[in-house]
């Protein structure tokens, strides 16, 4: 309403568009006033309303120039709290003539207002972080080239291949000699079930936390790597059980069963088991997750459809909450004994069952925890760069630790007690977070990383998730995922093709193996993985180079 | 790349005669240094078999300390060899060089060859952290019928400053390396052959697992796993570690070093175990282009490569003498009169075997088993 006199209406309730992270640039000049841009916008940041224009006008051949009231269609940011425009993009991509798009706001005050209600921030995604990590920071620097050739990656034989499973010390193999040959001695020991692997793997993401059609596609993607590319990728199912079918089928080999705090889903596995044709390839046992250590996981009551509804065996739109602790367990040396063993007796000892745990200084604790445990068959470290669909910004943002000084630290502590080959490390948390998958996978693996896990780089990657660390989109959590990775709304998962999505899933993966041969060729490795080859790499920060055992290049 | 002449006879043969081997692959080498390794010794130390023998370097200061502490230790003296040193230009003499038999102190008369031989290396390795910050000691092998030399210099250079061309050091078995310095600095232990407890190898080629096995190694907690300053000390600590530790088999060090895929292990008769030890094993993999040479202490010799090596050793000779050299020119130089189409080129799945006194040659296919 346009005052009648000239006193002025009170805004000072609202913030101005200067207080918000993204502010959307629309061109009146080039919008042809489609409206679709305001109806793909996934949080309804912004409008079609109309305004009332004065425009002096002259017609006829002497000037008469006339105030004239017009009214014109405009799109207008709204500059609501629980509207803001994330950044996302997706009117950017609709519109037909290049007139919309969001634009960083640096000056932006968000947090301060982001907590309306008393509940502080949650989002899915990515930290806030976007500065260079110290994964991207290492430098692979010892090339063979003047005692001996480097390997040739296109034309050596390259076997990039890792073990899952705990490995017995050579010195108590069952091994006896008979005619000269070795022959296994079955019955004098345990011998653990071992799986051999792609040393990247796609990290826990749940049915639930991504829509139908992503997780088809991972999962379409994984197979086809297995059944055609002969490239042993393997996938988590995350929280949350999966699809029964599937629980049923030959495929379950190429995944990783997760179990939570919550056991969600667990009731279908169980009920399952006896119709499995396949063992799945590992049981990970989350304790932890590196975006929010310490902190359960949870999954949004608008998630919750039908399908998932149906999986986790709970109501409908209900918020499914995981505690942060296994309440039935009452320590953690407890927890994990008693779970491993519960969960390789399930499947009969032929499976190898790890837990995952946060990034955190007592990841040591727990790792020597599991060396002194003979079932424990690995144990994955979640970095702070790991995301989950629901954690609190400030979880996100101040909790965790970096994985690559935290997985160092855990890898000299095995050497220490002549177990690093024994107890394999899975490292996780901002692998591929500024796009170099291989290059971050290998500088890990060097590390002392037996394996890597990936989740948004994946999601990035093969379903082109708009997210990045300038807090833009981050709508992982609320259902409303512009592309339709992490939404269970029919109307935004339909805009994602999970055969395109699987297309894309062996593409990077095939493209990776690529990389990781043209990193390991020159340092000469081309059949076994390198890790801990730390003389291999180096960095440019001294205090750097020395916490994590390198050498120190400028 | 570092070049490397091994000999096995059934007769004694002079240490020479690898060095003039050397000598004919100069082009590979850079003169920086010369190992050599003797075993089932003739001449003077022929009637000693029995007895350890310390073979090594001291200063004057050195040699006191040494005498002391092998006195102190219940090491009796037997017979020791020096070499006459003829002075040459661009090799500084150290003051003494020796190989020392000693008798073994007298509570180790009657007791087991294992604990003999852990006492014999403990010595040893007690004798190089004494002399090792100054370099008053350098202590190269302690171990019945074996004796090492090392200097750095070119290789025939060294020879004739030994005199080991007039000497009369004869053995059964001699490992030669004229070295080219890789990646570490010039040092007296970082020169080939290296020995544990009757276990020995050469080797050529870059390392480039290196830090991973060495790390393995050590954290094995045996006391020998020490030194490496070369990175192709791990080959001979992975011989040791495999056959005398592990006891496995010495074919089994072919499948630890270069392990076969899943697919080629399917068809072993000893697949089952085999996928084991690759697991179990997999940090000493080696991954890299390296031809090793080496004896076990019953004096079988073998060449093993990884698939990777360019170009592959060769094996020539004939019943009674063979050679085990990096290069063909080597092989001529040693044994001329021989089949040559009979030459054996060792390759990525092959382990090429010598029985004591070269009285058989076996290769060993990995594929087969």
């Amino acid at each position: 309403m346009e005052p009648a006199s000239g006193i002025r209406l009170d805004h000072n309730h609202r913030l101005s568009l200067k207080e918000f992270p993204y502010i959307i640039r629309w061109r009146d000049d080039r919008c042809k006033r489609c409206g679709r841009c305001t109806a793909v916008c996934p949080v309804k940041a912004i409008e079609p309303t109309v305004k009332v224009q004065r425009v002096v006008k002259s017609e006829g051949s002497v000037p008469t120039p006339v105030a004239v009231r017009s009214v014109t269609h405009v799109v207008e940011q709204v500059t609501d709290m629980e509207r803001y425009c994330t950044g996302c993009g997706t009117c950017t991509l609709v519109c037909p003539n290049e007139a919309i798009e969001p634009e960083f706001n640096p000056q932006h005050k968000f947090l301060h207002y982001k907590n309306k209600g008393g509940d502080g921030y949650k989002r899915g995604g990515r930290r806030n972080d976007p500065s260079i990590s110290t994964l991207d920071r290492l430098k692979f620097t010892r090339i063979s080239m003047l005692t001996d050739p480097a390997l040739d990656a296109g034309r050596h034989e390259f076997r990039v291949r890792s073990y899952i499973g705990r490995i017995l010390p050579p010195e108590e193999l069952p091994l006896k000699l008979v005619n000269g040959k070795l022959v296994v001695d079955k019955q004098s020991a345990f011998i653990p079930p071992v799986r051999e692997i792609f040393p990247i793997m796609i990290g826990s993401m749940s049915v639930g936390a991504l829509s139908p059609p992503m997780w088809e596609g991972l999962a379409m993607g994984v197979a086809y790597l297995n059944e055609v590319e002969g490239m042993p990728v393997v996938m988590c199912s995350g929280e949350g059980g999966m699809p029964p079918r599937l629980l049923k089928s030959k495929y379950l080999k190429y995944f990783i069963i997760q179990i939570a705090s919550g056991y969600f889903g667990w009731d279908e596995i169980i009920h399952a088991i006896p119709h499995m044709v396949e063992d799945p390839a590992a049981i990970e046992i989350k304790y932890g997750q590196g975006a929010k250590p310490g902190d359960g996981g949870l999954l949004m009551a608008q998630k919750v459809l039908k399908l998932i509804a149906k999986i986790r065996g709970v109501p409908q739109f209900v918020d499914l909450a995981s505690p942060p602790t296994h309440q039935t367990k009452y320590s953690i040396e407890e927890a994990v004994a008693k779970m491993i063993q519960s969960m390789s007796m399930a499947f009969g000892f032929r499976v190898p069952v790890y837990p995952k745990i946060s990034g955190t200084k007592t990841a040591r604790a727990v790792l020597n925890n599991l060396a002194r445990n003979p079932y424990a068959a690995a144990l994955s470290i979640d970095g702070e760069d790991g995301g989950t669909g629901a954690a609190y910004n400030v979880s996100m943002d101040k909790m965790g630790h970096p994985i690559a000084s935290n997985l160092r630290e855990c890898y000299l502590d095995l050497v220490k007690q002549g177990k690093q080959n024994e107890l394999p490390l899975i490292a996780a948390g901002g692998i591929g977070k500024r796009g170099n998958l291989a290059a971050n996978a290998a500088a890990l693996i060097m590390l002392g990383a037996s394996a890597v896990a990936i989740g948004k780089y994946i999601m990035q990657a093969a379903a082109d998730c708009f997210g990045d660390e300038y807090n833009r989109c981050n709508l992982c959590n609320t259902g409303k995922c512009p592309r339709g990775i992490t939404t269970q709304d029919p109307k935004l998962y339909r805009r994602l093709d999970s055969d395109k999505v699987a297309e894309r899933v062996v593409e990077v993966f095939k493209a990776a193996d690529v990389e990781l041969r043209k990193i390991f060729a020159p340092m000469g490795r081309s059949t076994e993985l390198p890790i801990g080859m730390s003389d291999g790499l180096s960095i440019d920060d001294p205090a750097m180079a020395e916490r994590l055992g390198i050498s120190y290049a400028c | 790349m570092c070049r490397l002449a091994a000999i096995t006879s059934k007769d004694y043969i002079s240490s020479i005669e690898p060095i003039l081997a050397l000598e004919t692959m100069k082009e590979g080498h850079d003169g920086s240094g010369l190992g050599l390794t003797l075993k089932n010794l003739g001449g003077e130390f022929e009637k000693l078999k029995k007895y350890p023998i310390l073979s090594g370097i001291c200063s004057k200061s050195g040699k006191k300390t040494l005498d002391d502490f092998m006195k102190k230790q219940g090491f009796k003296l037997r017979h020791e060899w020096t070499p006459k040193i003829k002075p040459v230009k661009g090799i500084v003499a150290r003051d003494y060089y020796f190989a020392r038999a000693y008798d073994y102190p007298v509570s180790y008369k009657d007791k087991s060859m294992s604990e003999k031989e852990d006492l014999l290396m403990k010595t040893r390795i007690a004798l190089r952290k004494m002399g090792e910050h100054d370099e008053s000691i350098f202590a190269f092998s302690f171990y019945p019928d074996v004796i090492t030399l090392k200097e750095v210099g070119d290789p025939l250079e060294v020879a004739e400053f030994f005199g080991l061309d007039r000497d009369g050091l004869k053995a059964k078995v001699i490992f030669a390396q004229g070295r080219q310095n890789t990646n570490y600095a010039i040092y007296l232990y970082a020169c080939h052959p290296f020995f544990i407890q009757g276990y020995c190898s050469m080797t050529n080629g870059e390392n480039t697992a290196f830090v991973p096995i060495r790390e393995f190694l050590m954290s094995r907690g045996f006391p020998g796993y020490i030194g490496y300053n070369s990175d192709s000390e791990v080959f001979t600590h992975i011989l040791h570690y495999t056959v005398r530790q592990l006891k496995f088999p010495l074919t089994y060090y072919k499948d630890v070093i270069t392990p076969l895929k899943v697919a080629e292990i399917q068809q072993r008769d000893d697949s089952e175990a085999l996928r084991l030890i690759k697991q179990s094993l997999r940090p000493l993999c080696i991954d890299g282009p390296n031809m090793v040479i080496g004896f076990t202490p019953d004096g079988t010799c073998f060449m093993v490569q990884d698939s990777k090596k360019l170009r592959p050793g060769v094996v020539g000779g004939v019943k009674g003498k063979y050679a085990l050299m990096s290069e063909e020119c080597g092989v001529d130089k040693i044994i001329p009169k021989r089949d040559r189409s009979k030459d054996i080129f060792p390759m990525k799945y092959d382990m090429v075997i010598i029985s004591p006194d070269a009285q058989e040659v076996k290769v060993w296919n990995q594929l087969q088993g």
